[in-house]
């Protein structure tokens, strides 16, 4: 005879662990409420998981990876671990003539282990761009609505900076940021002469302590993962914070495959594999908050199928899935003759920039709309595989002097890298491949991409910019482009820059959007999508605290929900 | 030494996961590991070729030997691990091991034709009028036959200079100052305008 019994039903079922899912899990259980969140990948466990300061000649391949695979632009050896452009038994699949990637974290904390943590708020205006400039659509909230989230993800998290007074890039709270390196003094002094910007970077990495977590050791290696936690990541900042609570259960190993639909139109339970044991389970919540990364969000969406929603979860609109949009990448570096002159000395610092450029032509009327800001980097940091790839095919010869002249150009080199703004277009969306399933079993994602002329005048820009700054500091610029081809002006195949998008947007009107402003589906009120998925346009600013501040709002929103009795 | 790298790193995870409020790891014990890392990997054993042959082995390191050798400031590519190094990444890659592994006979096929001896058995004049012919492009010009050399020979630089700069020789050669734990990062030193 069959038992049967009542399963619990928690207040909150969540769906992923990064950004979203950890900001989400944090307030919600210190709001009061009781949690389940269910995550795809394994614990993390920083000091067996995070190769902080481990040499390259501590690793048998140097960080070059198994078959030199680091040396082509594949998954770093050195990266804080599961996050790879391809996943064993879980593919995706371009449409033909679309070249999309698609980088993904099957782990505690997801892609926040070894983002890049820069931390940019959004501009007002990036949320009115329809009324300013007549593409694209408006958000249906403020910067005055997001802004005291944005306040409260920066205090908590801990971010550096400076107040800047810049339209483009709002101040924050923000923590001392570290001093300039050489290379960044150089930048510095050079925009100063161009009348380009270039300010503090904000990041979130503590450069005092904060919240109980100490401070930078200032090693370069954020991308490792921090075992201090003295940056930020989701697995050792949020998730944390959510366990001390007691409300909150995690399950690891849990790659949810449908959100099922009770009579009523709302969602009645998350349907999920055990991974472990290729089981079918389910969970039952209140309410679902999705907080899988833009596209996996879409896909459980599109994969939640009734007779209630036939083209999927709340896509009465049929837009799950459209506005793809990632940034708009495109690289260039020269080398410096000054750097060839520095004293040998420690350039490490935090991981990544102490300065950037943030965009600075938003006042005059340039040949293409929105912006881009710039990262930069460079200088005497750890020797790592490829490095001399460059100077090898240029100088050729061998011996001494090939020696001696990799020692001499040594740290003389400096990147940029631009990030802009994608305007969203109709060829750029992601959908259920009709024949392919992953090895749970669950439909895969087909992408289809390509950028339009206002991304590639973007880049364009991005490069004459590049350019005119490595000459005026004195420097050769060493990068070049082609005008047309797959790639013009260098620009980055879509999903490169890893800031994937849009894909379950947020709206007035339910006919073109899925989600109102605090990311809850106009079709199904106990739905929540929390992550990038909900964005309506991608700013020239990382999307990451944005992501962080929308989720936090949305959570208040539902401790007032259910504060009220309308869960 | 009676303490062993995993009971290090044991203490230095059971330091790091007191609950949410994550501790500072002492920057002693830490260091200490690291030192004991470097100790463990120093008392490796030579490396056992896994790809390439005996001979074609003894070729590669007397070619990596040849493009970042020993002088007065530092030790070379060999003493820094290239070869091994180059031979684990070959014996996983495909097109290395055609590039590589085939570019070696070419060497040594050409040198029969043209010595009538391996490159290994001819003289250092020959090892090098061979060498340098296929250290540059420009001389797949006046003689396309030396392609495939000029490929091997590009690939193996690139591979030879990974081996040798990411070793403990090739950092401090290089003079990479870091990796370490500072409690204040102190930017750019002052640098006379000499």
């Amino acid at each position: 005879m069959q038992v049967k019994r009542t399963p619990k039903t928690y207040d909150i079922c969540i769906i992923g662990s990064g950004a979203s899912g950890g900001t989400a899990a944090k307030v919600l259980t210190e709001g009061g409420l009781s949690v389940v969140l269910l995550e795809a990948g394994p614990p993390v466990l920083p000091q067996r998981d995070y190769k902080e300061h481990v040499w390259p000649y501590d690793l048998p391949h140097r960080g070059a990876g198994v078959g030199g695979r680091a040396r082509h632009g594949f998954d770093n050896e050195f990266l804080a671990p599961n996050g790879a452009w391809e996943i064993e038994g879980e593919p995706y699949v371009s449409a033909p003539g679309s070249n999309f990637r698609w980088f993904r974290s099957r782990i505690v904390g997801g892609r926040t282990n070894h983002w890049g943590r820069i931390a940019l708020r959004m501009a007002p205006v990036d949320f009115k761009v329809h009324s300013h400039d007549g593409m694209g659509d408006d958000w249906p909230l403020s910067y005055e609505d997001v802004a005291p989230y944005y306040d409260k993800v920066e205090s908590y998290i801990g971010v550096f900076g400076t107040k800047e007074n810049i339209p483009s890039a709002p101040d924050g709270i923000f923590l001392p940021p570290p001093r300039p390196r050489c290379t960044e003094t150089i930048i510095k002094t050079t925009c100063d002469k161009l009348n380009i910007l270039c300010i503090p970077s904000r990041q979130a990495i503590l450069t005092q302590p904060h919240n109980g977590r100490p401070a930078c050791h200032y090693c370069a290696q954020c991308g490792r993962g921090c075992i201090t936690a003295s940056n930020f990541s989701s697995s050792q900042v949020m998730i944390p914070a959510a366990e001390k609570t007691g409300r909150f259960r995690l399950i690891t190993g849990a790659m949810a495959r449908e959100l099922v639909v009770g009579k009523d139109g709302k969602i009645a339970a998350v349907s999920y594999i055990d991974k472990a044991t290729r089981e079918e389970k389910r969970v039952h919540a209140r309410a679902i908050v999705v907080a899988a990364s833009a596209c996996e969000s879409a896909r459980l969406l599109l994969n939640s199928k009734s007779t209630l929603f036939p083209d999927g979860l709340a896509n009465a609109s049929g837009v799950v899935g459209r506005n793809l949009m990632d940034t708009v990448g495109s690289e260039g570096g020269g080398y410096f003759p000054q750097l060839e002159k520095m004293p040998a000395h420690n350039h490490d610092g935090v991981g990544g920039m102490h300065m950037y450029l943030p965009w600075w032509k938003f006042d005059r009327k340039n040949d293409f709309l929105r912006g881009y800001h710039t990262e930069f980097g460079g200088g005497r940091e750890m020797p790592a595989v490829s490095q001399y790839d460059h100077l090898c095919d240029d100088f050729e010869g061998y011996g001494i002097s090939l020696k001696r002249e990799c020692k001499k150009k040594y740290g003389t080199y400096i990147g940029f890298a631009g990030r802009g703004e994608m305007i969203p277009n109709e060829n750029c969306y992601c959908e259920i491949d009709p024949n392919i399933v992953d090895q749970w079993g669950i439909p895969v994602l087909r992408f289809h991409w390509k950028w339009s002329d206002n991304e590639i005048k973007i880049a364009k820009d991005m490069q004459e910019t590049y350019r005119a700054i490595v000459e005026a500091a004195g420097g050769t610029y060493l990068t070049t482009t082609d005008e047309d081809g797959p790639r013009p002006y260098g620009i980055s195949d879509g999903g490169v820059i890893i800031h994937e998008v849009g894909t379950v947007r947020m709206g007035e009107h339910p006919g073109t959007s899925v989600l109102n402003g605090y990311c809850q589906a106009h079709d199904v009120k106990n739905l929540f999508v929390t992550d990038g998925a909900s964005f309506v346009t991608n700013a020239d600013k990382n999307p990451t605290l944005t992501i962080m501040a929308l989720t936090w709002r949305a959570s208040d929103y539902l401790l007032d929900q259910a504060k009220k009795g309308n869960l | 030494m009676s303490i062993s790298r995993r009971d290090i790193l044991k203490s230095l995870s059971i330091t790091a996961m007191t609950g949410s409020v994550l501790r500072v790891i002492p920057l002693e014990a830490a260091e200490y590991a690291h030192r004991m890392l470097k100790a463990e990997k120093a008392a490796g054993e030579a490396h056992t070729p896994k790809f390439f042959s005996a001979h074609a082995y003894k070729t590669l390191r007397s070619l990596c030997n040849m493009i970042i050798p020993s002088d007065s400031e530092s030790k070379g590519a060999v003493e820094a691990g290239a070869p091994g190094f180059i031979d684990l990444l070959t014996s996983e890659n495909h097109d290395y091991q055609v590039t590589l592994g085939g570019g070696l006979m070419w060497l040594d096929n050409t040198c029969i034709d043209r010595y009538e001896k391996t490159y290994l058995d001819c003289v250092p004049e020959q090892q090098k009028e061979i060498i340098d012919q296929i250290a540059y492009r420009k001389n797949v010009k006046d003689n396309p036959s030396l392609g495939p050399g000029v490929e091997f020979f590009g690939l193996l630089r690139k591979l030879t200079a990974d081996g040798f700069f990411t070793s403990e020789i090739g950092i401090s050669y290089l003079g990479y100052i870091g990796n370490t734990y500072l409690q204040e990062f102190p930017g750019c030193p002052p640098v006379s305008e000499t």
